[in-house]
């Protein structure tokens, strides 16, 4: 059972006291103040007026930034369904490995999880610029087609046209995938390792194909998981700074970048502070949504 | 043995191809810009992907380059000093969470998993604000001490992870042992040193690991903290790449892979027990901040 805190005084204190100092201190008062900012106004070059105004909010629904808000949304919602789709498979393969493949699969998802992301991300720059390794091998390959080409007499081909892979709105959801697919496929793992097996079992031999049995049992009892991996991918992807900018072209700007603007560059900190609580408000929605559809299997059982 | 030879059963999902390929690919997709990221850094050609020859001279030029160099030592240091402070302060909020009732429990228990959730930005730009407005960091302190509020920034977004794993490995311990040190006339502290905390460890264990691989790996946070003069090695990175791809990088950046895949490597190895791992996994599941 649990001590009341009233029978233990001085450990008690010694214990919640400084994990709860750095907390208020270090998190809840920053955090507070970007929050009070968010109803400011600039005052000349350095201050700002809490005035209360919603005038920051108001601003955010400006067609302009609203269309960023949008974009990032479906960008991050592209990035989530196209790690579902690939993540899905992978999950369902390390559920039902032997035990030893499961550990070394699990490693090899988790393995460029704990690599560094800027690392990952230029490593994918690496890949996909003009200068890259799929353009230098591409051009290898169209020179070789070439001189065959002229060789037996049929034409000339032109000189290569590298394709333009990055800066661009491709590259940015093939990063975010990339980054957040390990996202993906643990908690479905978890969620599909909790399965009964033998409802799977009892599908497949009742004359159910492996597709049917997957869409109809699989999914439904999974659904938590889902939503979990959903949700868990999805918050990141649409907080994301670092992909967009390193990957994306001008018009690839997510709301982080925005708020990183109006912080560093527009020093506009009144109108960031309310962006960027109106990215927090997105995230605890989604956050709620995923509560709300986990709980229900449970009701219902 | 002798199911091997057989047509693989109806669950045995590894053993069809068309699971193989798709295992496959992802393999590929993940390890493939890595792993040639890693492979050109040997390449004797700044440019080219042919092959001209093996070379360790991005290495050297790499470990000549003081600022790259600094910025590597910074953030080893960021992420040891960041590390002790998050377990120190994780494994206390795990142990209060879980030892004790008090009013508002719900409440801190709510707001420590506000910054495992919040996106990293908006705990970059209040940590930009808290450092120019409430507590001015000066500029010009010694080193190490000029990291100070980089290292503060990063134990706010570690410790919360470390008292997730902590506390997933205490809602194991077996309370009656608590009961029978005190019954042989243990003090509570004494209980907590030879009881509790050797239960803790393995959770200790994954738990520096986490806090250590978050602290290396934060770039935003660290972006909007860091000064002229204190510079990360992702911060140096980043601005290495907006100007242009080049083999040091690359050298640089398989030198951290190599240090990442010993350190995985060592916490598996510490760790052995599955019960701490599982914590681990756990808080990585709700790690849904990063990028």
């Amino acid at each position: 059972m649990e001590q009341h805190w009233k029978s233990a005084k001085g450990l008690f204190g010694a214990v919640l006291g400084p994990p709860l100092f750095w907390l208020v201190l270090f998190f809840l008062i920053p955090m507070g103040i970007v929050w009070l900012y968010s109803f400011g106004e600039n005052r000349g070059l350095t201050d700002i007026a809490l005035t209360g105004t919603f005038a920051n909010y108001l601003r955010a629904l400006d067609p302009l930034y609203l269309m960023i808000f949008a974009k990032s949304v479906g960008i991050a919602a592209l990035t989530t369904l196209i790690c579902l789709i690939i993540g899905f498979p992978v999950a369902l393969a390390i559920t039902f490995a032997p035990p030893k493949a499961k550990t070394w699969l699990l490693l090899a998802v988790m393995l460029p999880f704990w690599t560094n992301l800027l690392i990952r991300t230029y490593a994918l720059i690496a890949f996909l610029r003009t200068e890259g390794y799929i353009n230098q091998s591409l051009e290898w390959v169209w020179n070789g087609l070439g001189s065959a080409v002229s060789v037996l007499g049929i034409g000339v081909l032109g000189p290569f046209e590298p394709l333009d892979l990055l800066h661009n709105n491709f590259a940015v959801v093939l990063g975010l995938v990339y980054v957040h697919l390990p996202f993906m496929v643990l908690p479905l793992y978890s969620a599909l390792d909790r399965l009964d097996t033998s409802l799977i079992e009892a599908s497949l031999d009742l004359g159910a194909g492996h597709l049917r049995t997957l869409l109809i049992i699989v999914a439904p009892l999974a659904l938590p998981g889902i939503a979990s991996g959903v949700v868990i991918t999805f918050i990141p992807a649409l907080g994301s700074y670092l992909t967009p900018d390193l990957l994306g072209g001008p018009d690839s700007q997510m709301i982080a970048n925005i708020i990183e603007r109006q912080f560093k560059r527009a020093n506009d900190w009144p109108f960031g502070a309310a962006l960027s609580f109106l990215l927090m408000y997105m995230t605890f929605i989604a956050i709620a949504l995923q509560a709300l559809m986990s709980r229900r299997p449970r009701e219902r059982a | 043995m002798m199911a091997r030879r057989s047509a693989p059963g109806p669950l045995e999902y590894l053993r069809r191809w068309p699971l193989r390929l798709w295992l496959a690919a992802v393999g590929i997709f993940l390890y493939a810009p890595l792993i040639a990221l890693m492979v050109f850094s040997f390449n004797d050609s700044r440019r080219n992907v042919v092959w001209q020859g093996f070379t360790f001279k991005y290495y050297e030029k790499a470990l000549n380059n003081a600022s790259l160099i600094e910025a590597f030592v910074n953030s080893l240091t960021i992420a040891a000093v960041s590390t002790v402070l998050s377990l120190i302060l994780g494994a206390l909020a795990a142990l209060a969470l879980w030892r004790f009732r008090f009013p508002g429990k719900t409440g801190f228990d709510g707001a420590l998993a506000l910054p495992i959730v919040a996106p990293e930005i908006c705990l970059g730009v209040a940590m930009l604000v808290f450092f120019a407005k409430v507590l001015p960091w000066p500029q010009d302190l010694p080193w190490p001490l000029n990291l100070g509020a980089i290292i503060i920034a990063h134990v706010s977004f570690c410790f919360p992870f470390v008292a997730v794993v902590v506390r997933g490995r205490l809602a194991s311990f077996n309370r009656e042992l608590e009961e029978a040190a005190r019954d042989l006339g243990a003090s509570e502290w004494r209980t907590l040193k030879d009881v509790i905390l050797p239960h803790m460890a393995p959770s200790l264990v994954a738990g520096a690991f986490l806090a250590f691989t978050l602290s290396l790996d934060d770039f935003v946070i660290t972006f909007f903290t860091s000064g002229p003069d204190t510079v990360t090695f992702p911060v140096k990175v980043y601005s290495m790449v907006r100007f242009s791809v080049t083999p040091e990088v690359n050298a640089a950046s398989t030198i951290l892979i190599l240090v990442t895949v010993i350190l995985t490597a060592a916490a598996l190895k510490l760790q052995g027990d599955p019960a701490s791992t599982e914590g681990g996994h756990a808080a990585r599941d709700r790690n849904p901040k990063r990028h």
